[in-house]
């Protein structure tokens, strides 16, 4: 069933053109308001670039989170999917999958592209694409959590963000400055450690909580 | 034992034994917070050498660190009154964790405050992205999503469950945040005095910092109690233990009858 | 005491406006924690007692 759930929901994704494009013209689009609110000067450009595409992934995703949840609860197919045999948490992965794959990875091969744009220095190119491709689950994973929690809210919008930011900041950090790193020639890898251990235990964390949060705001 | 456990599982969920019991407890805490903080802050303000570094705005440590600890902790306690709450279907534990949350919160904001008015001297400058402080900044974020759920969601059962969940996974993240956020600082700031230099501090300087952390530490139990027994008068003002206890009350201040 | 006199005490060696600034601000936060909920709960109380009169009627 959980294979269904899969198929359908990638499916459902990739018919939607607009949910696939959205985040990704708004990362480009946020990645370019900081040259023109800063200053085109390719050497200052140069020194934030890694920081500022790490942001703009950030918001990217935020925006993107309520492809997760939202229309299933709306249609009800929500309350049916937390009533399958299978443990809440298990939906809850297959949905964080989705949104990967849709939302999150895209980010990671549209970043280079950003990165000549911003004039960003040689050996940040690889740091930045691999802390994406390593975080961008762990960003799907604890956005499903805030999605869970703000589901069934009309006025959930601004709320979601609000909670979710803090914990996204350690991802931050270690992402944006491993790609300081690789520009400085240092090595990276401790980087990408802490940012795979980070995974390793939003993986066992979030979609228990998610799961938990689902059946919070489907309990009216 | 198991018997007396159990006693004291159901008494703690009754709102009305959560409110006589606090009630009492609520002037030992006062006194005893009262006195702790008057001796601390005379000792630290008056009595204590000045830091041979810092001079004499050092003292501001005496605010500074038990405001910092206070909302740290009670950050924690937040999120073990959600879980005992969630699992042991607790009412009562909820509303301590309900009413936690601005009070760490407004906590938080004076540690910020003290630490960037201590920056100033120190360092130049009001604000400095150092460990603590930034740490600080994201535990108050934390405490703002906690109020902003509770804002948000009108069905108190459903807030008191989300606001829990919020501040368990909340909690679990903030060591990975604490670490992200000194490893971070190192790679941009040298080694600089922190805040809370404490190697060589000698007892003089030391015991009055004690006196007002277990101060405010005591404030903060009034605090939490006091607001405790509000939310209880408010859920329970339809019964009649509560009437009574109005009446008795009104009659007592007005020496009148309702 | 640490200081001379009163004047010095006051004067904190130069550092007077943080530390004044930063016990003052300490203060404010600490009587707010201690009146507000005083405040609420003359709010909670007097709804109650004009909601008990209502009945009593």
């Amino acid at each position: 069933m959980l294979m269904a759930l899969l198929k359908r929901d990638l499916l459902l994704a990739f018919r939607s053109r607009g949910d696939l494009l959205n985040p990704l013209m708004f990362f480009m689009m946020v990645a370019s308001l900081f040259p023109l609110a800063v200053s085109p000067d390719p050497q200052l450009l140069g020194l934030i670039a890694a920081g500022v595409i790490w942001v703009g992934a950030l918001l990217a995703t935020l925006l993107s989170l309520d492809l997760m949840f939202k229309s299933d609860y709306e249609d009800g197919s929500l309350e049916q999917m937390l009533l399958m045999p299978q443990p809440a948490m298990l939906m809850v992965l297959v949905k964080v999958l989705v949104h990967w794959l849709v939302a999150g990875l895209p980010l990671a091969f549209i970043a280079p592209l950003l990165g000549l744009m911003l004039g960003l220095p040689n050996g940040g190119f690889m740091p930045l694409v691999l802390s994406l491709l390593l975080a961008t689950p762990i960003l799907s994973l604890l956005g499903a959590i805030g999605a869970g929690l703000t589901v069934g809210l009309r006025k959930g919008g601004m709320l979601m963000p609000l909670l979710i930011l803090p914990l996204y900041i350690p991802v931050l950090i270690f992402a944006s400055s491993s790609v300081q790193a690789g520009v400085q020639g240092n090595d990276y890898l401790g980087h990408m450690a802490f940012l795979g251990a980070y995974l390793a235990l939003t993986l066992v964390v979030a979609p228990v909580a998610a799961a938990a949060a689902l059946r919070i705001s489907l309990a009216r | 034992m198991w018997t007396r456990l159990k006693r004291l599982y159901h008494k703690m969920g009754s709102p009305k034994w959560f409110y006589e019991i606090t009630t009492r407890w609520s002037k030992w805490f006062m006194a005893v917070g009262s006195i702790l903080m008057l001796t601390g802050v005379v000792w630290g303000l008056a009595f204590a050498p000045a830091d041979y570094l810092q001079g004499n705005s050092f003292r501001i440590i005496y605010i500074h660190v038990p405001a910092s600890l206070l909302s740290q902790s009670a950050y924690i306690i937040m999120a073990v009154a959600g879980l005992v709450g969630l699992v042991w279907k607790m009412k009562m534990s909820f509303v301590v964790g309900k009413v936690i949350a601005p009070i760490g919160a407004s906590l938080a904001i004076l540690s910020l405050l003290t630490g960037a008015i201590w920056g100033k001297p120190t360092w130049g400058t009001w604000w400095v992205w150092d460990a603590r402080l930034t740490s600080m900044l994201i535990l108050l974020f934390l405490y703002f999503g906690v109020i902003a759920i509770y804002n948000a969601i009108e069905n108190d059962e459903m807030a008191n469950k989300a606001a829990a969940v919020l501040s368990i996974v909340g909690s679990i993240n903030i060591p990975v945040i604490k670490y992200s956020v000194e490893w971070w600082n190192t790679l941009h700031q040298p080694a600089t005095i922190t805040l809370t230099k404490k190697p060589t501090m000698a007892p003089e300087m030391f015991i009055p910092l004690m006196l007002t952390i277990l101060g405010f530490y005591c404030w903060f139990a009034v605090w939490v109690f006091a607001r405790t027994r509000n939310e209880i008068l408010f859920k329970e003002r339809k019964t009649n233990w509560v009437k009574k206890l109005l009446l008795s009350e009104h009659k007592k201040t007005t020496g009148a009858q309702l | 005491m640490f200081f001379d006199d009163f004047s010095s005490f006051l004067y904190m060696g130069g550092h007077a406006q943080y530390v004044w600034l930063s016990y003052g601000l300490a203060t404010v936060i600490v009587a707010i924690n201690f009146i507000s909920p005083v405040l609420t709960r003359k709010k909670i109380i007097k709804d109650i007692e004009r909601q008990l009169r209502r009945e009593q009627k």
